[in-house]
């Protein structure tokens, strides 16, 4: 439970006159920290005493922008949060912003923003994995994971254009269709990762190296993952069996047959094994949704007048045409109640939910993000103390901060 | 969604609650004073021992609003995934409310945030600083009368050359 922390390294090695101890300075710029955050270290030797986090260099008020961009224009703002999923943001976004509105997606579109949320796990988890690998030393592992986050980029440059930033979805959909090319890709690399996964888990699984720098490190009890609100893989890692894809079924998620990984442990390597099966099972919703894709229109009718209509509507209906005029022009577009509401989905990282306050205008009152990057980073002091230095990578890896989602 | 017993149960012990309700999500509006003891309530006797998030919001020119800030406590009940939204209101001058970093440490950041963004205070929390901006920041930015534009806080930064490091 909650403990009262020393307030600065200063203050700390006064109080207990320590002197025998040494801060090092880690990071903001430092290969394994990945992004930048700063953790000031206290060490006895190798032990670290104490982290303290020092973070906020990255912190560009995307919650102050969101106050001032339209629903629509805000998605490309998400995108630069966890840039490691960033279709699960855009998810994320709309689907807080449509609950808000009370809109009703159509099924296909729901089909293929779940197989893009799946998607986006995947790469999200292959990344960390491959990140821990590489921090301890296995870098033809992290090499695998990359070669096959190129092949996802590829799946999401034919969808949208885009590799990196991806702004897909739209309020009541998507920007345009997903094409039959997109579709025999998906199917490809439905076929293929599975040897990948395979050779992933036959080189570091049982690896004695690995093992021996995960196995026992940072380990995060059930009772503690709850209080200190984590979620997501590290929850589960730590034995919480919470995962809103099947706790409160958004999207298109309860047509499929998947399981919900947990593992008892709660340490780094248990984190590793949980994402690692979580791609399995991620893989198995895309081939559900991808072989069971339903036909029809991707966003909203033009009756709810969010979405924007297709050009044979604008070129051939007066409502069609009326319906793009009134969305294209300014100061015009949709309206949003006078209420708040909070729409979270299952991220790879965790909880990624959007506390949306609508005041009749299409841009939001307050665009509140709960980051789950920034929950998560709250817990690696407690996690690290009385660990070595060098398990600190092992421990922030198996953590997965991305530090745009944790400043924002 | 919030089970009908928890709306009970919370009801009962804390009388003056107003609930609401909006898309599925069920809102408790809480007296400042009872803030604490209603979390707690929550906590021990209704089973929400997840705090998912903190935050805040700025109704400063809102339709309608007559408070200037509501603090809004978002709960989860990690078993049956219940949950329910609390919201309190807070208002010039005294901008202090009771820290749930006591029932929850995950609350430690979570309110630094709000701290950070809103200048709201909790009171007994471990260690209230800023967090995200720079200790030397005066202002508040996510309130409503901060400007997008900033006021030129990032011209004044003392600026640090190599030779002085």
């Amino acid at each position: 439970m909650a403990t009262v922390e020393a307030k600065t390294v200063e203050q700390l090695a006064k109080a207990e006159a320590r002197d025998y101890l040494w801060t090092l300075n880690f990071g903001p710029q430092h290969p394994a920290t990945h992004t930048t955050l700063r953790l000031v270290l206290l060490l006895d030797g190798e032990r670290v005493v104490d982290a303290i986090p020092d973070i906020g260099y990255l912190h560009s008020g995307f919650e102050k922008i969101g106050e001032h961009l339209t629903y629509n224009q805000y998605v490309t703002v998400t995108d630069r949060m966890n840039y490691i999923s960033p279709l699960a943001n855009n998810i994320a976004w709309h689907g807080a912003v449509e609950k808000l509105l009370g809109l009703e997606l159509t099924p296909r579109c729901k089909y293929v923003r779940t197989i893009l949320a799946e998607l986006a796990r995947i790469s999200d988890h292959l990344l960390c994995n491959g990140a821990v690998g590489l921090d301890t030393g296995a870098f033809t592992y992290f090499l695998y994971a990359f070669y096959q986050r190129e092949v996802l980029y590829d799946i999401f440059e034919t969808l949208c254009g885009a590799r990196f930033t991806n702004s897909y979805t739209r309020v009541g959909g998507a920007m345009h269709d997903m094409t039959p090319l997109v579709v025999d890709k998906i199917r490809a690399f439905v076929r293929n990762f599975p040897k990948t996964l395979d050779d992933m888990d036959r080189l570091l699984n049982r690896n004695r190296i690995f093992i021996d720098r995960t196995k026992g490190v940072g380990v995060l009890t059930k009772a503690e993952a709850i209080a200190r609100s984590a979620t997501g893989p590290i929850a589960r890692a730590s034995g919480v069996a919470r995962d809103l894809r099947k706790d409160e079924p958004y999207l298109a998620y309860k047509d499929f047959d998947f399981q919900v990984c947990c593992s008892p442990v709660g340490d780094s390597f248990a984190r590793y094994l949980v994402r690692m099966a979580e791609m399995r099972e991620s893989l198995k919703i895309v081939e559900q949704a991808i072989e069971n894709l339903p036909t029809g229109p991707i966003n909203v009718s033009i009756d709810e007048r969010t979405a924007l209509p297709n050009k044979q509507q604008v070129y051939t209906t007066i409502e069609g045409t009326i319906s793009h005029f009134e969305l294209m022009m300014a100061n015009r577009g949709f309206t949003a109640p006078f209420e708040e509401s909070y729409g979270a989905i299952e991220s790879p990282n965790g909880e990624l939910g959007f506390y949306v306050a609508g005041d009749g205008t299409d841009v939001a009152y307050r665009a509140r993000c709960r980051p789950p990057s920034y929950i998560h980073f709250a817990l690696f002091p407690h996690l690290i103390r009385g660990h070595t230095l060098s398990d600190i990578v092992a421990v922030l890896g198996s953590l997965n901060i991305i530090a745009a989602e944790l400043d924002r | 969604m919030t089970e009908q017993k928890t709306v009970a149960s919370l009801s009962e012990a804390f009388p003056s609650t107003t609930w609401s309700e909006f898309r599925g999500d069920t809102r408790a509006v809480i007296s400042r004073g009872d803030l604490f003891a209603a979390l707690k309530h929550l906590r021990d006797a209704c089973g929400f021992d997840l705090l998912v998030d903190v935050t805040c919001v700025d109704y400063l020119n809102y339709r309608d609003a007559e408070d200037r800030f509501g603090l809004v406590y978002l709960l989860a009940n990690a078993e049956t995934n219940e949950r329910i939204t609390v919201r309190t209101f807070v208002n010039e001058p005294n901008l202090t409310v009771a820290s749930a970093v006591p029932l929850w440490a995950g609350a430690d950041w979570l309110e630094r945030e709000v701290f950070d963004m809103f200048g709201i205070v909790f009171e007994g929390h471990p260690d209230l600083r800023r967090i995200l901006l720079p200790d030397e920041f005066t202002a508040h930015p996510l309130r409503k009368d901060y400007p997008l534009q900033g006021r030129g806080e990032r011209h004044n930064f003392p600026v640090l050359y190599r030779a002085e490091g």
